[in-house]
């Protein structure tokens, strides 16, 4: 029994981790600009067809070994997939921002993007899924009943250290304390002389590449690439940002990680169709409770 | 010189299109998932009906009484959903006005069509829909597959005496009609011949999932024998891979949604050595069914799944069928009518997916047979069950 949960909580912990790297990007972006990037699901899509294209390119052009293959492909789709964020921001968003647009229009344009993405995906590869090449061979450990794969732990890991990298980023540096100046007082930034589009544009950067990294990381567990594949678990990671406080990047983490716990457990103790019922009836409580979510507070600083 | 290739094409193409607007011509709708969860069944289905077509307007058409009609397909996509099935279906009815209707494929979408084209009296023969439901009542809809409650026992019978299996575990797609309906059939008839409770986990997921570690983990603490995953074969493919990781080490039995030429691209060698039930077993075909895969092999460059069998069946009784009608009237809604007697009095159809006979709710009585995929990821014939 004790080995049932510990599985279940191991299985919870990857699933969330998805989560918590997609809700990191619609956080950020949040706290700086109060825009909801509703393409951060497709950039994350965006993100694992680039780990794909990458991967595949290191294992059979370039015939590396595996292990290269993927020490490169990290980084590689990290930058390519902040690349289409900034992209993105430079091309839709930014243009809205500078004619004052309000920010109902912004999100509808986000909402677009996405489909954009998506649909671009389909007519230029078509519907047909692909295959993720793997790149090391996984292992199955088994302590003591708990069973798990290297490649598990190493999503858990990678994700909780990207959340500390992230977080000294942003209060620790002079670019997070801009970050955070930015979404404290966007009138008043500017004339201290801080390049708000400069700060803009690294936001971006962040968030996509967190979303690049979900990408590669999804792609490797679960090796079927689809156009599709983002818009449902954006969506979720966007309600797992709101719930942990949206604008504040603890909560996004802990939100991921508290979604990705409630769909799996209710799963492993309930019929499966039970799981989007119960776990949105969780979040919907907390909510009800808290209504800026875990970490939010209300009209303070955000980020 | 562009311009010139142009012209050349061009005036081939009013050569070739001028006889064929000359002739009457013979309107069949095809309702096929071309994008959505299930690309490669269209595309099969499709690259099927294409060279099946090609055949016949290229020996002048088809005869129907004494007049010969060239045919014209129409294929529309229903993204392999149920919803968009159902306007596919009125689409290709009503304002395409087909003569008869081939699909769709999966029980999800050929349920609820099959009613649509029941009140539009029209034939509508699905290919690959196993599911009771669809032809159930419906004395317009036809099918070429075989259907679940004889599939069901095909693989209970097979995993008990292949696995020595006494109990079962069995996870499927809860929003698919398909998959929840063999599911069920599954668990009463193992549970019939094996004893209660011998299913140890009955467990469930939905259509757009990609982890099922949860599901697996259950499953794998009640220490089942082997699990049967009645689901498409996207689905499967992160399945067994996920099943592997959690540490099961056991035996899974499929069905017939698994045998889609794209199992293997998508699964790789995680399904080598599994076994499930299907249509028919490309390897080791005689007759016409292994002239049937080398010109499709020929004219795509890949091995003819089930669908793409199973189409070129269905689409082969609906000509039978047109024929038998005798004369067209080219009043729609009589000569639709005229196929529909026309199917009823086809007794017994030799397809290359194994002979098959009608009976009075339009479903055919033929065998299945049971593959494994083998270490070079073909599949393999292992055995044959007839009813």
């Amino acid at each position: 029994m004790l080995a049932t949960i510990i599985q279940n909580l191991i299985n919870a912990l990857q699933w969330g981790s998805f989560y918590a790297l997609i809700a990191l990007g619609y956080t950020l972006v949040y706290g700086v600009l109060t825009l909801i990037n509703f393409a951060h699901g497709d950039i994350f899509m965006v993100g694992a067809y680039i780990a794909f294209f990458v991967a595949t390119f290191f294992l059979t052009t370039a015939e590396l070994p595996g292990w290269a293959a993927l020490a490169l492909t990290i980084p590689l789709t990290m930058i390519l997939t902040s690349m289409v964020g900034v992209a993105l921001e430079r091309v839709a968003y930014r243009p809205l921002r500078r004619k004052g647009a309000n920010r109902l229009y912004v999100v509808i344009t986000a909402l677009m993007c996405g489909l954009i993405l998506e649909n671009a995906n389909l007519a230029l590869l078509g519907a047909s899924r692909k295959a993720f090449p793997p790149m090391i061979t996984e292992h199955v450990y088994n302590i003591g009943g708990v069973i798990f794969t290297d490649l598990k732990i190493a999503v858990i890991v990678t994700t909780i250290l990207a959340f500390f990298v992230l977080h000294k980023i942003v209060t620790k540096t002079r670019v997070g304390m801009a970050m955070r100046a930015i979404s404290y007082d966007k009138f008043a930034v500017p004339l201290m002389g801080i390049p708000m589009d400069n700060i803009i544009v690294i936001t971006f950067v962040l968030g996509s590449g967190m979303a690049g990294l979900a990408g590669i990381m999804f792609a490797m567990s679960y090796p079927i690439l689809e156009p599709y594949m983002g818009a449902l678990i954006g969506w979720k990671a966007f309600i797992a940002a709101v719930v942990g406080g949206i604008g504040d990047i603890r909560g996004a983490f802990l939100g991921g990680f508290l979604l990705g716990a409630v769909e799996i457990l209710v799963v492993a103790f309930f019929p499966s169709t039970f799981r989007d019922l119960i776990a949105f009836t969780v979040l919907l409580v907390i909510l009800a409770f808290r209504p800026t979510g875990l970490f939010g507070v209300a009209k303070t600083t955000k980020i | 010189m562009k311009k010139l290739r142009l012209l050349v094409l061009l005036s081939l193409v009013a050569l070739f299109a001028t006889p064929a607007l000359a002739a009457d011509t013979i309107k069949i709708g095809f309702n096929i998932p071309m994008t959505g969860d299930i690309p490669k069944v269209g595309e099969m289905s499709k690259q099927s009906a294409e060279m099946l077509k090609a055949d016949i307007n290229s020996a002048g058409g088809l005869e129907v009484g004494d007049k010969k009609y060239m045919l014209e397909f129409i294929y529309e996509d229903n993204e392999a959903k149920a919803e968009s099935a159902v306007t596919t279906a009125l689409k290709l009815i009503e304002k395409d006005e087909v003569l008869a209707m081939i699909g769709p494929n999966s029980s999800k979408q050929a349920v609820p069509a099959g009613q649509v084209a029941n009140d539009n009296e029209t034939v509508m023969v699905t290919p690959w829909s196993t599911n009771p439901d669809t032809t159930k009542d419906r004395p317009w809809v036809f099918r070429a597959a075989f259907l679940d409650p004889f599939q069901g026992p095909v693989a209970v019978n097979f995993a008990v005496e292949t696995f020595d299996a006494k109990t079962a575990a069995v996870l499927y797609d809860l929003s698919n009609d398909y998959s929840k309906g063999l599911a069920e059939i599954f668990k009463d008839e193992f549970e019939k011949k094996m004893g209660p409770n011998t299913i140890l986990a009955f467990e469930s997921h939905g259509t757009k999932d990609q982890d099922f570690s949860a599901q697996l983990t259950t499953i794998i603490a009640t220490k089942p024998d082997f699990i049967f995953v009645p689901d498409n074969y996207n689905q499967v493919a992160l399945i067994v891979p996920q099943a592997r990781k959690l540490g099961y080490k056991g035996q899974f039995m499929g069905s017939d949604s698994w045998g889609s030429a794209e199992l293997m691209t998508l699964c790789g060698d995680s399904c080598k050595g599994l076994y499930f039930s299907t249509h028919y077993a490309a390897a080791g075909a005689t007759g016409a069914t292994k002239e049937f895969i080398d010109r499709f092999n020929a004219k795509y460059g890949v091995v003819p799944d089930d669908v793409a069998a199973l189409t070129w069946d269905a689409t082969r009784v609906v000509l039978l069928a047109i024929q038998n009608a005798g004369n067209l009237t080219g009043k729609l809604k009589k000569d639709r009518k005229a196929v529909r007697e026309g199917m009823a009095a086809i007794t017994s159809f030799e397809g290359i997916t194994g002979s098959m006979k009608f009976d009075e709710q339009g479903d055919p009585i033929k065998c299945a047979v049971v593959v494994k995929i083998s270490d070079t990821g073909t599949f393999e014939f292992t055995k044959s069950v007839c009813p």
